[in-house]
């Protein structure tokens, strides 16, 4: 090789287009603004039945009877089923963990012997039309003898049934001597605080599409997404038939919030009628049920107490929560109570941790995950007792997280704890440096003096950070298959799933860098367990890195044998050879598409020799332990002391997510994120009456965040922090956005009321804000120049 | 409630093209385009009249779908989300929309985009803030509503801007 020919070679890479970390425009885009995507709700199939369930109208009571006669008699109604309909059919299982004795409290499909909550399903009508359907559910009566409901998680549990209280399981984590710890504090912190009631609302409402086709014994349920596999395997096993039998598939689907996808109650029961009716069955669920059926999340009491040293260095830390479950095990289990408190500690070392968290069982709609699950809490507790710490000692909250942080030079760093039935190892991480850049960036010096001279004359304006660390790249496993057809375009197929957060794109990119081609060549095939045989879904921010590293590594091996073939085609050597934009191209000039490569590898091929037939290639990804993403947000906030409304003026998120693979992406991740954290913080709470009667079922009662509460935002996306557990250092970017709004929120109020540790709860509502500033008031005498 | 209810016959247009269907009285209008025209753009998201996802223009105002009866649409002209785009040319508001990374699952999607059409449409000059206040009518549960914003207030500077050049 000649010098000539080695600085020839250089530029032939440096030719290569860069997709990842570009701000492409998304794939999935067209069919949406043009309306011709397909959502659940627009699928149809001939002669098929419409499915509507009647629910329950109280939160407790014995079921005395069901009188299904008339929904019955009405023309066009095909079937009424009840509990005694359904046979033996299992109560709807959950993902395993080592938290054991949660069996008895799964949900049936349809109510048996009792009801538990308002909005259970106690019977379901198959008719002709959905307004059949929905005037025969009315005609169903569920008669049932009342018992008072059990509806605050922090009271003494009842009996769920004979043999069984409410509090199944009393999870418990920690490590080194906490009670030392207590001992020798020159300070002991205690905080009482809460969380309401939440959860995703994802745009669309739930629904499902189910056909059986009996000859070939197959069922088909459109309308999945999340899990499919799981899902698939559970309803195999509920019918008692084989997997093989049943497919689920992915269509466009209106958002998740990792509420959507479940395996819930109507989606089993869609695909036993086409089962057992021998017709397509069609599901969607309206509003107001969606509001009291569909997972709820977040609703935490928790009593947190750290043991504090003179400099105000953390101890230990002692934690209590009462997680609301509502009504049944729902298929998390007990994961958001175990994760939030495994997962409680943040980006601070704490010598000595212990924590209990009690799980029960209420009598409201039934809980699982939401976007953070967990973490909204968590953080919202942690930098609640930051901000008391700075107080009692005396120092600035932003000196208090520096001399607790975990240092960068700790990393990795074991918690000796376990969330989601793995080890938290904090993977790496600069935790003072982001709050470094987190503080300039978002101009605090210089926000923190106007909100000071904004007070001195008379307004109630406030500043505040909540930091934060994720957690993302969920194992154990994923799959990917890539291949090349022969007119070059590239298909990419994932059992992970998409809900709407753009994963098509960002697979697309990862696949197109490593292969070598344009993006835009690029169809992602998810969520259809039909296509391939293992997918571990979309959730806990895991589709980047999982799906994306398998996506790199059978990019990669489809390359190499792509330049196999390609180098027999061009005569030269495969290290010699590049893919540029689909050609292989070679230093002299000479070229050949993929395309072309891939008809040379068609199996009836002479030119494919030993080869194995066709240009494709698979991948496995498994991970064993979690990464860790962190970030803080600040924003600064205007209150109206007469009204107790909160305007958020300012906001920022600062974000290390190891590798951005499209930047657009994530600060929309980000955005939205926010805009639900920001409902939770202020906004946003399923209530009950002392009844168990839901009052928030309508989007009147149930207030979200629309344009004109969302602030401008401004967003720092970093990279100083790559994982060491994949080679191009992802973490997931998914949920940051809400992680610390709670936190950050309450931190602003507290400051802009000038009375430190008034926000206790969350959504901080105007009504709320005026009972705690009188509460402060009483207990600590009203500030200097604030308004009493 | 149980005997069949009668269905009457009505005519509109739908995005220029003429339309007669035979629905119940009670059927809405999201509905009535969903089913019976086929038009499944149009999307329901809470059939209360709140997120605004069915949103479409009746007579050029943007209405709430699902409060509205199809019946009540007779001989009116219809504009959906079906009908922005000229053949595979994009609406210069779809285009901006995927220009800002201003939608993530979609659903909400058609309703702001008539939303944001029926007011550039009523007023080309429309100010930016009354804009942006506009907006605050329909719900989405993705975004954040900023990159929305963007988009909107970019093709109403766009519009104007070929306006004054024409």
């Amino acid at each position: 090789m000649t010098a000539s020919d080695k600085t020839e070679a250089k530029p032939l890479r440096a030719e290569r287009t860069r997709w990842i970390g570009q701000r492409v425009t998304r794939l999935e885009d067209r069919p949406m603004v043009t309306g011709t995507g397909h959502y659940v709700g627009d699928l149809n199939l001939p002669n098929q039945l419409h499915a509507r369930v009647v629910r329950s109208a109280h939160a407790r009571g014995r079921i005395l009877g069901i009188d299904c006669a008339e929904a019955r008699a009405l023309p066009g109604v095909a079937a009424v089923w009840t509990a005694e309909d359904l046979g033996d059919l299992p109560p709807i299982p959950f993902r395993a963990t080592s938290i054991k004795g949660l069996d008895p409290y799964c949900q049936p499909c349809l109510a048996r012997g009792d009801v538990r909550y308002v909005g259970e399903p106690v019977a379901i009508v198959f008719a002709e039309t959905p307004q059949i359907a929905e005037d025969a559910a009315d005609l169903v009566f569920a008669d049932v003898d009342e018992i008072a409901p059990y509806l605050d998680a922090t009271q003494d549990p009842p009996d769920f049934a004979e043999g069984h209280g409410c509090e199944p399981v009393v999870i418990e984590k920690g490590y080194g001597d906490a009670e030392a710890a207590f001992a020798q504090a020159t300070h002991v912190i205690e905080l009482d605080l809460g969380i309401g009631r939440h959860s995703g609302i994802p745009m669309e409402t739930r629904g499902a599409l189910a056909v059986w086709d009996a000859g070939r014994r197959r069922l088909d349920m459109y309308g999945a997404t999340k899990r499919p596999h799981w899902n698939r395997d559970r309803l195999a096993e509920m019918f008692g038939m084989s997997p093989s039998e049943i497919a689920l598939h992915e269509p466009h689907v209106g958002g998740g919030f990792g509420i959507r996808g479940e395996l819930y109650p109507e989606d089993v029961l869609v695909c036993l009628a086409a089962l057992r009716l021998g017709r397509p069955v069609k599901w969607i669920e309206d509003r107001r049920e969606h509001m009291q059926s569909a997972n709820q999340s977040r609703e935490q009491t928790h009593r947190i107490r750290a043991a504090i040293d003179a400099d105000g260095r953390i101890l230990g830390i002692d934690e209590t929560l009462w997680h609301d479950q509502g009504a049944y095990v729902r298929t998390h289990g007990a994961r958001v109570a175990d994760m939030s408190i495994g997962l409680l500690l943040g980006p601070y070392r704490v010598p000595a941790y212990r924590a209990r968290a009690h799980y029960r069982l209420t009598n409201k709609t039934p809980a699982a995950t939401y976007r953070a699950p967990g973490r909204f809490e968590g953080s919202f507790v942690r930098e609640r007792m930051i901000d008391a710490i700075a107080v009692r000692i005396g120092l600035d909250p932003m000196e208090v997280r520096r001399r607790n942080f975990i240092r960068a030079d700790e990393m990795p760093f074991a918690r000796n704890l376990t969330a989601l039935e793995t080890e938290v190892i904090l993977d790496s991480g600069d935790y003072e440096g982001l709050l470094g850049k987190a503080l300039a960036f978002s101009d605090w010096q210089r926000l923190s003096a106007e909100a000071e001279t904004r007070r001195a004359a008379g307004d109630c304006v406030g500043t505040g950070l909540g930091f934060f660390v994720e957690k993302s790249g969920l194992g154990p496993s994923e799959l990917v298959r890539v291949s090349v057809s022969t007119d070059g375009r590239v298909e990419v197929v994932t059992g992970a799933a998409s809900l709407g957060q753009g994963m098509e794109t960002a697979m697309a990119q990862i696949c197109a860098e490593t292969l070598g081609v344009h993006y835009n060549v690029i169809r992602v095939v998810h969520g259809d367990t039909d296509r391939i045989p293992y997918g571990y879904g979309a959730h806990a921010s895991r589709v980047t890195v999982m799906t994306g590293e398998a996506t790199r590594r059978a990019a990669e091996l489809l390359r190499e044998r792509a330049l196999d073939m390609g180098a027999e085609l061009l005569q030269a050597a495969p290290e010699t050879l590049d893919i540029l934009d689909g050609m292989i191209v070679s230093r002299d000039g000479a070229e050949v598409s993929l395309a072309e490569v891939a008809r040379h590898l068609d199996p009836a091929s002479a030119t494919r020799g030993a080869r194995e037939p066709g240009l494709a290639a698979e991948a496995w990804f498994h991970n064993k332990h979690m990464n860790y993403p962190y970030g803080a947000h600040t924003a600064m906030v205007s209150v109206d002391p007469e009204t107790g409304a909160v305007r958020v003026e300012r906001y920022s998120v600062t974000y290390d997510v190891g590798r951005a693979v499209n930047p657009a992406m994530i600060e929309g991740q980000i955005l939205g994120g926010l805009s639900q954290g920001l409902g939770g913080a202020l906004f946003e709470e399923f209530r009950y009456d002392e009844s168990g009667q839901p009052v928030s079922v309508t989007f009147a009662d149930y207030l979200m965040v629309s344009s004109a509460e969302m602030p401008p935002c401004d967003i720092l996306i970093l990279e100083d922090a790559p994982s060491p557990l994949n080679p191009l250092g992802l973490k997931g970017a998914g949920e940051g956005g809400v992680t610390a709004a709670g936190a950050t929120i309450a931190s602003a109020i507290d400051a802009a009321l000038g009375r430190p540790g008034l926000v206790e709860r969350l959504p901080a509502t105007p009504q709320y804000i005026r009972r705690r500033i009188a509460e402060w008031d009483a207990a600590h005498g009203t500030p200097e120049g604030a308004d009493a | 409630m149980t005997e069949t209810i009668a269905k009457t016959e009505i005519s509109f247009t739908v995005n220029g093209r003429p339309r007669t269907v035979t629905v119940e009285p009670r059927k809405t209008l999201a509905d009535t385009l969903r089913e019976d025209c086929g038009l499944t753009g149009t999307h329901v998201g809470c059939e209360h009249g709140v997120c605004g996802a069915c949103t479409v223009l009746v007579d050029g105002k943007a209405v709430r779908s699902c409060l509205m009866f199809g019946a009540q649409a007779d001989g009116a002209e219809i504009r959906t989300v079906e009908g922005l785009a000229e053949g595979e040319a994009l609406a210069p508001l779809q285009e901006a929309f995927i220009r800002n990374h201003a939608l993530q699952c979609g659903f909400c999607t058609p309703g702001f985009l008539m939303l944001i059409t029926g007011a550039l449409d009523e007023n080309p000059d429309i100010r930016d803030e009354e804009l942006t206040e506009i907006l605050s009518s329909n719900l989405c549960r993705c975004t954040g509503y900023r990159n929305i914003i963007r988009a909107a207030i970019e093709t109403a500077e766009t519009l104007r801007r070929s306006r004054g050049a024409a």
